[in-house]
């Protein structure tokens, strides 16, 4: 492992009987960099970030977190991290000072509990119990309980999720302070604008594989300069516009389009027109460049496709045998 | 560290209004009820009901904190995955443990200090053998606690907590707390007698009603228990 690595992962491996959760993956999370890990449901990022964690035994390959075995150094890594479980880890009545106050007493050099409630903007709920708190509350008081101890990586699992946009914007600006401050995060998400905001470094999982990495830039980056994206009503007449265009077009998700041809002033002069027309607005027009919602679904349903048209293959074989 | 942890155990213990009814008020409403309404059969022997309700009202106590208290409490930080933050932090699980066990015995002290106190006021005179009893004390706590944990670290929270309720009710019938074992069936009896709750009632109901020591096999059922249950609950507990 270099030095430059909160997170390094070798050919890690996760079973659970027959199923393989995670299949051989390697990546480094940088120190002092917000890495974002991104997939479907079950495409194994919470077993990864749960074998960073310590919480469970990979199958096979290795796993180093600030230099350190998870399972065998596992006393001084909690020292020197901070979790964030996705939902609940607290009591029910336990009140919200009291209960930063608890955890700030687990570690060497905490933050003071005021300005842990302040940075999370938690003030005024001192003594309101966890469950009298909204869901955005409830995140807020679990991303200071995973900061509080002033921890060198922060496993944050969907932070934002539940949140109201003000809230989300709070936390953002929270988890940007903890990088500020030189340590390191690694983001479990869903949340695909999370990842745009926030993330230096980001992981796509899909099926137990990385499908993608790089920086969100490097990711949105188009391979294919001969198309440009678009979004306008769902439901476009294809057939007309691909004339008026004298250009393939697929309307990808409902109202998400792809031009297959290069985004030239008068081809999107042609569209702007086409739409007018129709009365119909333009939103998001990029040319030669995706957004991170693009990369993933295609990234992941690619691997989806390779895995069903695996799973037809496997059983016309064995109709053959 | 483990102070402010302990600290917090019995916090959130005291503030749960149902683990306080169960392990204050019940107890309490069970020995001035009992011992003032003549409801019951007393032992052979036993001329006033306090005599041989105070005994048996200390271990029901001793059941509702170790048990079910602490299984209930623990099974829903389970099902909450509180064990499991605890678990990525510097607290780490032996001082949980060690945390937990320090606030049933604060619990304990709180219970029976109370008890006492009413059981006085009734009119109950015990014998001092004071520190047999306060072994019994500590072999039924460890009894109790075990199966307490070995509840809540195998099954969900809602099941543990009608679990430990269930289990609370069975063994204060059978468990010769409030009706002597004599006035039950002989194989009710028999059974009843070395449960955890029967065993402890007994060396209880010896050591602060006759003074005496109680038989050798409630004894050594007690002390079977206390080993038996936190092997258990070690060798079993899911942590999430």
């Amino acid at each position: 492992m270099t030095s430059e690595a909160a997170v390094d992962v070798r050919d890690l491996t996760i079973r659970y009987g027959d199923r393989i959760a995670v299949n051989g993956i390697s990546f480094t999370a940088p120190a002092g960099a917000i890495t974002a890990i991104l997939g479907p449901n079950g495409a194994g990022k919470t077993s990864t970030v749960e074998v960073a964690e310590g919480f469970r035994r990979p199958t096979s390959g290795s796993v180093r977190v600030l230099g350190l075995d998870p399972l065998a150094d596992h006393a001084e890594l909690v020292k020197k991290i901070g979790v964030m479980l996705q939902a609940g880890g607290i009591a029910n009545q336990s009140r919200v000072a009291e209960t930063i106050e608890l955890f700030a007493s687990y570690y060497d050099n905490p933050l003071e509990v005021d300005d842990v409630l302040a940075m999370v903007g938690l003030q005024d709920f001192r003594r309101a119990t966890y469950r009298s708190l909204s869901g955005g509350e409830q995140q807020r008081l679990s991303l200071a309980l995973a900061l509080v101890g002033q921890p060198e990586l922060a496993f944050l699992d969907e932070p934002t999720a539940g949140v109201d946009p003000i809230g989300r914007q709070k936390i953002r600006a929270v988890i940007r302070g903890v990088k500020e401050r030189g340590a390191s995060v690694v983001l479990t998400t869903h949340d695909l604008d999370d990842v745009e905001k926030l993330a230096d470094h980001v992981v796509i999982l899909s099926g137990g594989q990385i499908v993608a990495a790089g920086t969100p830039q490097e990711l949105m980056q188009s391979d294919q300069e001969n198309d440009f994206r678009f979004r306008a009503a769902a439901g476009l007449a294809l057939a007309e516009l691909q004339t008026v265009l004298n250009a393939s077009v697929r309307e990808e998700q409902p109202g998400d389009y792809v031009v297959e041809t290069q985004g030239t002033p008068a081809v999107i002069a042609a569209l702007t027109q086409w739409l007018a027309e129709r009365d119909l607005p333009l939103a998001d027009l990029r040319v030669g460049r995706k957004n991170l919602n693009d990369v993933f679904l295609q990234v992941t349903q690619e691997t989806a496709n390779e895995s069903a048209n695996e799973s037809v293959t496997t059983r016309r074989g064995r109709r053959r045998r | 560290m483990i102070l402010q942890q302990i600290r917090h155990e019995v916090k959130m213990s005291l503030r749960n209004g149902e683990q306080v009814l169960v392990s204050i008020i019940i107890p309490v409403l069970f020995l001035i009820f009992f011992s003032s309404v003549d409801v019951l059969p007393l032992p052979e022997g036993v001329s006033d009901s306090i005599d041989f309700l105070a005994p048996g009202i200390l271990a029901l106590a001793v059941m509702s904190s170790a048990m079910v208290s602490l299984g209930i409490g623990t099974g829903f930080e389970r099902q909450y995955l509180v064990l499991k933050r605890l678990g990525a932090t510097p607290l780490g699980r032996p001082r949980w443990v060690g945390a937990k066990i320090a606030m049933i015995c604060c619990l304990l002290a709180i219970q029976i200090s109370v008890l006492v106190i009413v059981a006085l006021l009734l009119g109950w005179s015990p014998q001092s053998n004071y520190l047999t009893a306060l072994i019994a004390i500590l072999l039924g706590a460890s009894a109790f606690g075990g199966l307490g944990l070995l509840m809540a670290g195998t099954l969900k929270g809602t099941v543990t907590l009608a679990a430990a309720n269930g289990l609370y009710l069975v063994l204060l019938l059978i468990g010769g707390m409030i009706v002597p074992f004599a006035e039950m069936p002989s194989a009710l009896a028999t059974i009843g007698e070395y449960t955890p709750a029967g065993a402890l009632s007994t060396t209880l109901n010896a050591a602060l009603r006759t003074g005496a020591t109680s038989s050798s096999s409630a004894w050594v059922a007690l002390v079977i228990w206390a080993i038996a249950t936190p092997v258990l609950a070690a060798r079993f507990f899911r942590w999430e």
